[in-house]
């Protein structure tokens, strides 16, 4: 006895996301004629630079049975480190490169308190997050940096017509859809994430594919750091606050699952999308900003409940080829 | 005997997208008897099961008990009709205690609604006397071996006041003397008037305890016999469909010189001085009781578990095998007992099953040849004949027998010299085990060497040149192919080493 899905079902469950997000253009282009406008597009897309970086990183660790807590608070602690780097000597790349540097080191001792010490990525980066945060304050003594000068080109500056965060956010986008796509590190995030003790069975170095793992979150979380300060103009180290969750929200609405092994850098991008349409829209047809917590909360549960809903549907199939 | 009909299942249809998984089924057991169901997996014996337990709404059809119509929408209606079911996948709370498990979902209340866990242990001690089995009510579930958990599994379904009990491989995983105790419980509860619906793919299980055989092939009913109308092979070809000429397709193949050799492996509290070797061309078996220690062996000789001492040999020279990388490298793979646990990611497509420990063949030069994979992975599905709808379906949905061709495709795969195979045919239909034997024949036509684990020892007698027994961490003994018998077997597997004697 076989199962068998119609060709139809596939492509809806497949690209289900995509059609949500698509439903939404729509909707929000009814509602608001300036919603299509380029100056709009490039306006969502620039706010949703340094969310959507900071998802991949979280898609890439909850595909493998992991998630960061402390990517806000890191991002901050990159962030001020990196300005005041710039500050001193003046030099982008340096400040660049700083703020890398930390975002890896933070995350190396998350990787080291998950794979050594069997912590559960849930409070290893917990501990990181009200770490990273304190030195961030003690670096700073609490005061925000001002005058970034040339700094702001990261989140202000432009290339020709197109703005230097979408640039980062673009190329980021290619990398991340390669690795997950076209490396066999990859393939093996979605083998921990589905089954940890198989992976391992099946020749796979779980403990040095974590430590990859956290290392590019580390470099996406400090190119972040980088952006986010350069577009508010300062360094603040109280900034960002609560990130880590944007960046959970838009992994999971798109489509990336808690229970691990499945998720898609598409599906994330257009998770991020989704949330970038809604706040901007709440805002342009003047949605009471609380209004607007509650509208994306509810959203959230929904995609869960989506996932969830999905995820039974195929286990009664199962269950029925049995 | 009782010809009395307790439960009778007329015309029942149900469909599932794509699928008609029952069709015109008619089933009916008789009151205080043992009606076996056998078939296939896919046969749609689990589909039955849950009509008849209420999870499945049926298209069409009635069910009777006691020849009166009834509606069972759900497992509670099921359980108030009397039905009860062990599952074939244990349902319990490993963070409980053994008394909470026993009663979960009915705990004794007192008047005032408080959980009256004094009554609770009364109860549980007097059901556990009752049985015989020496836990304390407050263990811990998760302290408990799988096959004590099933045994409890067993009681707490009698302990519902069942007049029907549905059983679904009860026996998968526990011991030959539990498997006595479970037979005796039945026989009892026979005497009692309670109808019991037993499926197992172990045959002489089946022929032990049946007083009715049913066996279904894709949905329908084929055939339903008393037992002592049927015989064991008669059986095999009706679930098949076809008749099986020999059920170990055994031929002996050129043996060469040794490729693994083992020596005093010993690993601190689990097994000691383990010393055994394998040549191309050989099946060796390793027998002995559920938790004798052998899959702690070959999961250290396959570099998952640290060893403390001893040391491998691979073509005679010595190996550290820290990882299995390490032993992929050395040509050695190995099938793992526990499928679910160790074997499959669930989510992921019987594509990406396959070729997980061998990424460097399909993903290379900086891209991943999705063509390649394809055309890769499809070979060895119809070389093995594996049976999915397609290579992007998730490996969840297909059936035991097929997920475990689908992992032996992805170790064949890496063109291995030593295949490590532990409980390879557990809880898989026949059709599927012969085909593992017949895979097992090739390998060793090809001048590899293959180690089986398993726990029945028809199997080890048919398919094996040499068989090692273990006990308690132990090897008592080893016996060649013309000194192979179950008595033997059972003696050492029974048996204290030699060095324990001596003391």
């Amino acid at each position: 006895m076989r199962l068998r899905l119609s060709g139809k079902n596939q492509v809806m469950e497949k690209y289900s996301i995509f059609f949500v997000l698509l439903a939404m253009i729509i909707v929000c282009s009814i509602l608001n004629k300036n919603f299509l406008s380029a100056n709009n597009i490039t306006n969502i897309m620039k706010q949703l630079a340094v969310g959507t970086i900071l998802a991949y990183g979280e898609m890439l660790l909850i595909i493998s049975g992991m998630l960061d807590l402390s990517s806000g608070a890191v991002l901050a602690l990159s962030g001020v480190l990196s300005v005041s780097c710039y500050k001193s000597t003046g030099s982008l790349v340096l400040a660049l490169i700083l703020a890398v540097v930390i975002g890896i080191v933070c995350n190396l001792l998350n990787a080291l308190m998950v794979t050594y010490f069997n912590a559960p990525a849930f409070i290893a980066t917990l501990a990181m997050q009200t770490v990273a945060r304190g030195v961030a304050l003690l670096y700073t003594k609490g005061q925000n940096i001002l005058q970034l000068d040339k700094y702001v080109v990261f989140g202000q500056g432009t290339v020709g017509p197109v703005p230097v965060s979408i640039i980062f956010m673009v190329v980021i986008t290619v990398v991340i859809w390669y690795i997950l796509k076209h490396t066999r590190f990859g393939r093996s995030l979605y083998a921990i994430g589905g089954n940890e003790e198989a992976a391992v069975a099946s020749g796979i170095n779980v403990k040095k594919n974590k430590y990859v793992i956290f290392v590019i979150n580390g470099v996406l979380v400090g190119i972040a750091g980088v952006l986010f300060m350069s577009r508010v103009n300062a360094g603040l180290p109280n900034g960002a606050v609560g990130y880590e969750m944007e960046g959970l929200t838009a992994a999971v609405v798109g489509g990336t699952s808690f229970s691990g092994g499945v998720g898609t850098t598409m599906g994330t991008l257009a998770g991020a999308f989704i949330i970038g349409c809604l706040n901007n829209i709440m805002n342009l047809i003047g949605v009471d900003s609380y209004v607007q917590q509650i509208v994306k909360g509810a959203i959230i549960a929904f995609a869960v409940i989506w996932d969830i809903r999905s995820k039974t549907k195929k286990t009664q199939k199962v269950i029925l080829a049995q | 005997m009782n010809q009395e009909i307790k439960l009778r299942v007329a015309n029942v249809e149900k469909s599932f997208p794509g699928v008609k998984a029952l069709d015109r089924i008619d089933f009916s057991v008789r009151k205080g008897t043992v009606h076996a169901l056998c078939g296939e997996n896919g046969a749609g014996k689990s589909t039955l099961m849950k009509v008849i337990n209420g999870i499945y709404k049926p298209d069409a059809g009635e069910i009777y008990i006691d020849e009166k119509p009834v509606k069972i929408q759900n497992p509670i209606q099921a359980r108030n009709h009397g039905i009860a079911m062990i599952a074939q996948e244990l349902n319990y709370v490993p963070e409980m205690s053994i008394e909470e498990n026993v009663f979960l979902g009915r705990l004794p209340v007192n008047k005032f609604g408080r959980v009256d866990w004094r009554e609770l242990r009364k109860k549980t001690m007097d059901f556990l006397k009752a049985e015989g089995l020496d836990y304390r009510p407050d263990q811990k579930m998760k302290t408990l071996a799988v096959s004590d958990i099933q045994m409890l599994e067993i009681i707490k379904a009698i302990s519902n006041d069942a007049k029907i009990i549905v059983m679904d491989e009860p026996t998968s995983s526990i011991t030959q003397k539990e498997v006595n105790m479970l037979f005796e419980k039945i026989a009892e509860l026979k005497k009692q008037g309670v109808s019991i619906i037993y499926i197992s793919h172990k045959m002489d299980e089946v022929f032990k305890i049946a007083d009715d055989i049913t066996v279904l092939r894709d949905g329908t009913v084929v055939e339903t016999h008393p037992a002592d109308e049927l015989d064991i092979d008669q059986v095999i070809a009706l679930m098949v469909g076809r008749k099986m000429e020999n059920i170990y397709p055994k031929q002996t193949a050129e043996i060469g010189e040794t490729i693994l050799e083992v020596k005093e492996l010993s690993s601190q509290g689990v097994y000691k001085d383990i010393s055994f070797h394998v040549k191309r061309g050989e099946i060796v078996g390793f027998a002995g009781l559920v938790g004798a220690g052998r899959t702690e062996v070959m999961r250290s000789v396959f570099g998952l578990d640290p060893i403390t001492s001893g040391q491998i040999l691979i073509k005679g020279k010595e190996v550290q095998l820290k990882s299995v990388g390490d032993s992929i490298k050395n040509n050695m793979v190995m099938l793992s007992e526990d499928r679910r646990r160790y074997g499959i990611i669930p989510v992921r497509s019987v594509m990406e099953n396959a070729s997980i420990s061998s990424l460097e063949k399909v993903i290379y030069k900086g891209w991943a040849h999705q063509d390649v994979e394809r055309r890769l992975v499809g070979g060895y599905f119809k070389k093995m004949n594996v049976k999915t709808p397609g290579l992007d379906t998730a490996i969840q949905s297909l059936s035991g027998g097929n997920q475990q061709k689908v992992l032996l495709a992805k170790w064949m795969m890496r063109d291995p010299e030593i295949i490590i195979l532990d409980e390879p045919t557990r809880g898989i239909d026949v059709g599927a085990k012969f085909e593992i034997y017949k895979l097992m024949t090739e390998m060793v036509k090809q001048n590899r060497a293959v180690i089986m684990v398993s726990s029945e020892l028809p199997e080890l007698i048919g398919m094996c040149d040499r068989i090692y027994i273990m006990n308690q961490g132990r090897i008592t003994g080893q016996l060649a192919e013309d000194k192979f018998s179950q008595e033997a077997i059972m003696k050492f597997a029974t048996s204290v080493s030699l060095e324990e004697e001596r003391k």
